[in-house]
């Protein structure tokens, strides 16, 4: 597989979202808003790429029996630095993404592509396919958090579409279930032609 | 009085699911038969229960007192998933027929989110001692099982359904439980 | 370089290693991001300060005292001063009867009680509903603005109170008046002695 392939497989054939339905719980729980969404991509692209890199250079001076808590740790270091550095930085998104930002060391995607791809091939495949998975991450949650701060609150990225409150579902709950399942079947259909 | 309402709270009004959205994957993944989403809750009770309570002593008697914690994160998630490994080598032993049916799922208990986001809660939350944060962990897995389990009995009707091609599976699944969630919301306002 | 074998020497060995490199570097980080996390919070504690208070000249949050409140927790209180004289007090009051978790606000009084501007520092309520007490999203929270609880009642009209209730969000415009509620008791009990 080339590197372009290698790359652009995370956007839209692979997307960890939509078609891997990994790491759900934070593409549900923070995208009230495309901020938010694109927020919490690049926080967990940072962390992929990062951890991505590390298990791919020291993969081979692991015994296997303690690889996997080896990569908890290494992630878990991670995140915790991304937490800190937002908190220090950007409280305002530290405060809405607030326990989601702990919560990437348990991402399924994080976790599979270090033990899936970082642990088996060499250093720069891992950086691409962690760029392309991560931003792959990023967009779902964008077009997601988008989607559902137009529907609910009539607005994008902030600014204000409609002067006045739509589908409040849409900010709440149910509205991230309703809003991926239709995303879901969109990407299929896009997929198919 | 304090513990009923932690306990209502956790289960219907801020359920873990559908309000707070922790372990979504298994909540997907698990939840296409009933007696597999049984099994799983189980597990995720017991190892919520006890990663709470362990966590709970950590983060009060060791993190807090040195300072440490940064390294919450860190030491919350390894105590978890040593914690899974033991569950995994107990019910090998005691009940193969369940393991069987867990199979790759009980190692994603590691992952399940519900799993560390409830241990963060309750040790982060200032006003809770030891017993209000197990009585939170225990009310916690009970949303959990319950929304699995009547999650999954809905989607075992909905493979008799004639479901619009382009939604079956996934996506028709994500709307049902939006709409569970909707239906869940009616709650809100009862604490 | 080949795959090391997994002797329990070599377990050992290899997650000391990893967790001694993590802990240190995150102490690292720790260190270095502690200074502007600190700032942060002061930075937005004076940001709400001067919200809710006359001008003032004073080094405000070096003039606080904590009190204690009922359910076990403590609230803080600021004096404003201008000149060396009293011109207002901002209290970081708090209620646990909110929708969805704690409600957080900052009151601040003029010296004869009256409501000078309140601010809200955290809350969790419900989008579009109950998000309504925060100043930017809607009118709501003007009311409170220039009234005396000595005079005003702060429950809200169900209760027979003389606040008017957020539409749809009874529930969390309750916990709003209870937060002002508690504010208002700290503030008697400190700056009236008490009557």
């Amino acid at each position: 597989m080339n590197q372009v392939q290698n790359f652009t497989k995370g956007l839209f054939k692979e997307n960890p979202v939509f078609v891997m339905m990994l790491g759900l719980c934070p593409a549900l729980g923070v995208t009230t808003s495309a901020i938010n969404g694109l927020g919490m991509g690049l926080a967990t692209t940072f962390v992929l790429l990062m951890s991505n890199i590390v298990v791919s250079i020291i993969k081979n001076a692991i015994p296997p029996k303690v690889r996997i808590p080896s990569f908890i740790v290494i992630i878990a270091s991670f995140v915790t630095i991304v937490d800190l550095t937002m908190n220090a930085y950007l409280p305002s998104l530290h405060k809405e993404l607030g326990l989601f930002i702990p919560l990437i060391v348990v991402n399924c995607l994080v976790m599979g592509r270090a033990e899936g791809f970082a642990s088996k091939n060499n250093t720069l495949s891992s950086i691409i396919d962690a760029l392309g998975m991560g931003f792959g991450f990023a967009i779902a949650l964008t077009i997601l958090g988008g989607v559902r701060e137009i529907l609910g609150s009539g607005a994008i990225f902030g600014v204000s579409l409609v002067d006045a409150d739509l589908m409040l579902a849409f900010v709440l709950a149910p509205g991230a279930f309703i809003g991926l399942g239709y995303l879901i079947a969109i990407h299929r259909a896009i997929k198919k032609n | 009085m304090e513990y009923i309402i932690i306990l209502i709270s956790a289960i219907f009004v801020n359920n873990i699911v559908l309000a707070k959205f922790l372990g979504i994957c298994p909540f997907v993944g698990v939840s296409a038969k009933t007696d597999t989403a049984v099994g799983m809750s189980g597990a995720v009770m017991f190892v919520m229960t006890i990663a709470t309570i362990i966590t709970w002593l950590i983060k009060t008697y060791i993190l807090e007192v040195y300072g440490l914690q940064f390294l919450e994160i860190i030491s919350f998630i390894l105590v978890i998933s040593s914690l899974v490994q033991l569950v995994e080598i107990i019910l090998k032993k005691v009940s193969p027929p369940l393991f069987q049916a867990l199979g790759i799922y009980l190692p994603l208990i590691t992952t399940n989110c519900a799993i560390l986001g409830v241990a963060i809660e309750a040790s982060g939350t200032t006003d809770f001692g030891l017993l209000h944060s197990t009585v939170f962990a225990i009310a916690n897995a009970i949303g959990f099982g319950l929304v699995m389990i009547l999650f999954a009995s809905l989607r075992e009707h909905l493979d008799l359904v004639n479901v619009p091609k382009g939604m079956r599976g996934v996506p028709a699944a994500f709307i049902v439980a939006g709409i569970l969630a909707l239906a869940f919301m009616g709650f809100s306002g009862m604490v | 370089m080949a795959n090391k074998e997994s002797t329990f020497t070599n377990m050992l060995l290899t997650m000391v290693i990893v967790t001694a490199v993590a802990a240190l570097a995150l102490g690292g980080v720790y260190k270095a991001t502690k200074a502007p996390i600190a700032k942060n919070q002061e930075k937005k504690t004076n940001a709400a300060l001067q919200k809710v208070l006359p001008e003032f000249d004073n080094k405000i949050t070096r003039d606080t005292k904590t009190l204690e409140t009922d359910l076990g927790k403590e609230i803080t209180l600021y004096k404003a001063k201008k000149d060396g004289e009293l011109v207002g007090v901002a209290i970081e009051s708090f209620s646990t009867k909110g929708y969805s978790g704690l409600v957080k606000i900052m009151v601040g009084f003029l010296p004869d009680g009256t409501i000078k501007n309140i601010s809200v520092l955290q809350h969790a309520e419900t989008p579009g509903l109950g998000d309504k007490m925060e100043k930017g999203k809607s009118e709501w929270s003007k009311q409170f603005n220039g009234k005396n609880p000595a005079e005003f009642n702060l429950s809200v009209s169900k209760d027979g109170g003389d606040v008017d209730a957020i539409t749809a969000a009874t529930i969390s415009s309750r916990a709003y008046c209870d937060a002002v509620k508690r504010a208002y008791k700290a503030f008697k009990q400190e700056i009236k002695g008490g009557e």
